[in-house]
């Protein structure tokens, strides 16, 4: 029962690995990957069950014993997140089969999406720290392969810039590892934890713990590391954008919220400060880079990097019900940003563009495509019973309690501009006068709708199942809020 | 031995700083090539540095050097090694389709093709 917490990654990668032998069988290929996906769809929810009814699972691989061997640890945090991984990676699957064309499936774009879901997952499940850099490399490396994929003059442009950047934050990620490996002498997640807690106040944990959030906010995107982003996740096709904002920049936050809630929780006053003033001035600067664009595309990525500033703020706020609101928020928007990316590729497909000037009146002829995108459009801003209320709710109410005032009324107004942002989509590009586009008898609109609208009918769900879901996400916050739990499950004291 | 180890990695690192930040794309993968191999240098040296004593942890050994950074440097020289040889492919590629390798002339408004 214990392996059940390595089938999440191993079930991807073999799957990634059988395809590769198939990249000429297109149909063959499809198959597989969604058998599979379904599969890891299972193995995560039992996974999650698993956790959720029996404590912390954790798997010793080749059974060397926690503080020296690499460790596995599933918590109901990454046990939810594998399980999120799973069901947005599926859905990106299924819209792929009738939208990505033949010329990428054929160049091993399946194996890649499932070395993509291999990286996202580990990086998720390990407990070491060196473990963590190479799920991390085997999810940039995917993504690279993702971002390039096709080939048109945009995509190999930005894609150069997104490998440099990347580039840069792994050597950087190498450093900080050496650094603090030469403090505390190991590598274990938990054990780096206990020692840290031995060694007190230094200085010197202050610095790991700034060189660590340089490396984890280039990928997550936090204030003044976000430049990136907005180039690069323009240029690639559809599905691979839902893949990207919802996976990559949270694996950036699941890690810069795992560190800085289990090793650098000590001194709180510089590092979490830190985090804070970030989060606050990231959540602006998405809220600014949304409201200026009148492109689709764009108005959506600036609404990943507001996200990521709402789910920080919450970890720097430090207290149990924050931290839920955290959990509560990043799941919630891991799921929205799946949807919306989804929903303006069937946009995109239909009209041949996304600037919001040459698009109106889509409603007539897809009442459907636009009564999905405005409910998620609603949950993504957080209209009560919807799902992105509750998170934001519970982040917003325990930083007015610690009297972080700025810092919550800035994710409290964030909540009105990013509605205001995307009901602009909405009205100028759903409303209006209808225009007739070129496109749009050949766009397979139906079957493309599938998988935005089954992830729609899970936000509604996630929001109106707020009081049942509770338990669950308090558990997983519960973990954060005493490293203690997670120290004693991995070194079983 | 340290010390001269500290002024290795530091020009390593200056030279990578100064290399990534010119025009050529070319340049600039070179100098991400000096990064990645003074990170790994720093931390082989960060494990502490040993000399005439084997990576074993032996019941008796009267010393030993940690074989986890070498472990670790291993892992990590293969990952650098293979996004390099990526990138070089990449900014190939891109020469090829845009004719340039001047980062200058890689700007450009996103929406442009």
């Amino acid at each position: 029962m214990n392996n059940l917490i390595i089938l999440p990654i191993l079930i991807p990668l073999i799957t990634g690995v059988v395809l590769i032998f198939f990249t000429k069988n297109i149909i063959a290929q499809r198959w597989i990957s969604a058998i599979s996906g379904l599969l890891t769809i299972i193995a995560s929810f039992m996974l999650a069950n698993h956790v959720y009814r029996n404590g912390i699972l954790t798997m010793d691989l080749s059974n060397w014993e926690a503080p020296y061997g690499i460790t596995l640890v599933s918590d109901m945090f990454s046990a939810l997140l594998v399980l999120t991984t799973s069901i947005i990676a599926f859905a990106a699957l299924f819209y792929s089969f009738k939208s990505i064309g033949e010329a990428r499936e054929r160049f091993f774009y399946y194996p890649v999406v499932n070395f993509l879901v291999v990286g996202v997952n580990g990086a998720f499940t390990t407990g070491d720290i060196f473990n963590l850099f190479v799920f991390f490399e085997v999810m940039l490396m995917s993504s690279y392969v993702l971002i390039v994929l096709g080939g048109t003059k945009i995509q190999l442009r930005e894609s150069i810039k997104y490998i440099l950047v990347n580039v840069i934050s792994s050597a950087l990620f190498v450093i900080a590892v050496a650094y603090l490996y030469s403090v505390v002498g190991t590598l274990n997640m938990a054990h780096i934890s206990v020692r840290l807690s031995e060694i007190g106040n230094a200085g010197i944990i202050t610095v790991i713990a700034v060189l660590f959030l340089i490396v984890f906010g280039l990928k997550g995107a936090i204030f003044p590391l976000y430049f990136w982003l907005p180039g690069s996740y323009y240029a690639p096709p559809a599905p691979v954008m839902a893949l990207f904002g919802a996976l990559l920049t949270k694996v950036g936050v699941y890690s810069i919220t795992r560190t800085y809630t289990l090793f650098f929780y000590h001194d709180v006053g510089y590092t979490h400060q830190l985090l804070q003033i970030l989060s606050v001035m990231t959540i602006i600067a998405g809220v600014i880079g949304a409201l200026a664009y009148t492109d689709i595309k764009k108005i959506i990525i600036y609404n990943i990097i507001v996200a990521v500033g709402v789910i920080l703020f919450g970890v720097s706020v430090l207290t149990p019900e924050s931290l839920t609101g955290s959990v509560f928020y990043l799941i919630h928007d891991m799921n929205i940003k799946a949807t919306l990316f989804l929903l303006i590729g069937i946009i995109i497909v239909i009209t041949g563009t996304s600037d919001l000037d040459k698009i109106s009146g889509l409603i007539n002829r897809y009442p459907a495509l636009g009564w999905t995108f405005f409910i998620a459009t609603a949950a993504l801003a957080g209209i009560p019973p919807l799902s992105g209320f509750a998170g934001k709710l519970m982040v917003v109410r325990s930083g007015f309690e610690t009297e972080n005032y700025i810092g919550a009324f800035v994710v409290l107004m964030s909540s009105l501009l990013v509605l205001f942002s995307v009901m602009r989509i909405f009205i100028r590009g759903f409303w209006g006068t209808p225009r007739a586009y070129k496109n749009e008898d050949q766009a397979p609109v139906k079957w493309l709708l599938v998988a935005p609208a089954i992830l729609t009918v899970f936000a509604v769900l996630y929001g109106f199942g707020t009081e049942a879901i509770y338990p669950v996400i308090s558990t997983a916050a519960e973990t954060l809020a005493n490293p203690e739990i997670y120290i004693n499950a991995v070194l079983k004291e | 031995m340290e010390i001269l180890m500290a002024f290795l990695i530091g020009i390593l690192f200056m030279t990578a700083t100064y290399l990534m930040l010119s025009k050529s794309l070319l340049r600039i993968i070179i100098g991400t090539g000096l990064l990645s191999h003074g990170a790994h240098l720093l931390l082989l040296t960060m494990g502490g540095l040993k000399r005439g004593a084997a990576p074993l942890l032996g019941e008796n050994a009267p010393s030993y050097a940690d074989p986890l950074p070498q472990a670790l440097i291993l892992t990590a020289i293969v990952i650098s090694f293979g996004v390099t040889a990526f990138f070089l492919v990449v900014a190939y590629r891109a020469y090829q389709e845009l004719g340039t390798d001047n980062m200058e002339r890689l700007r450009g408004k996103e929406g442009h093709e």
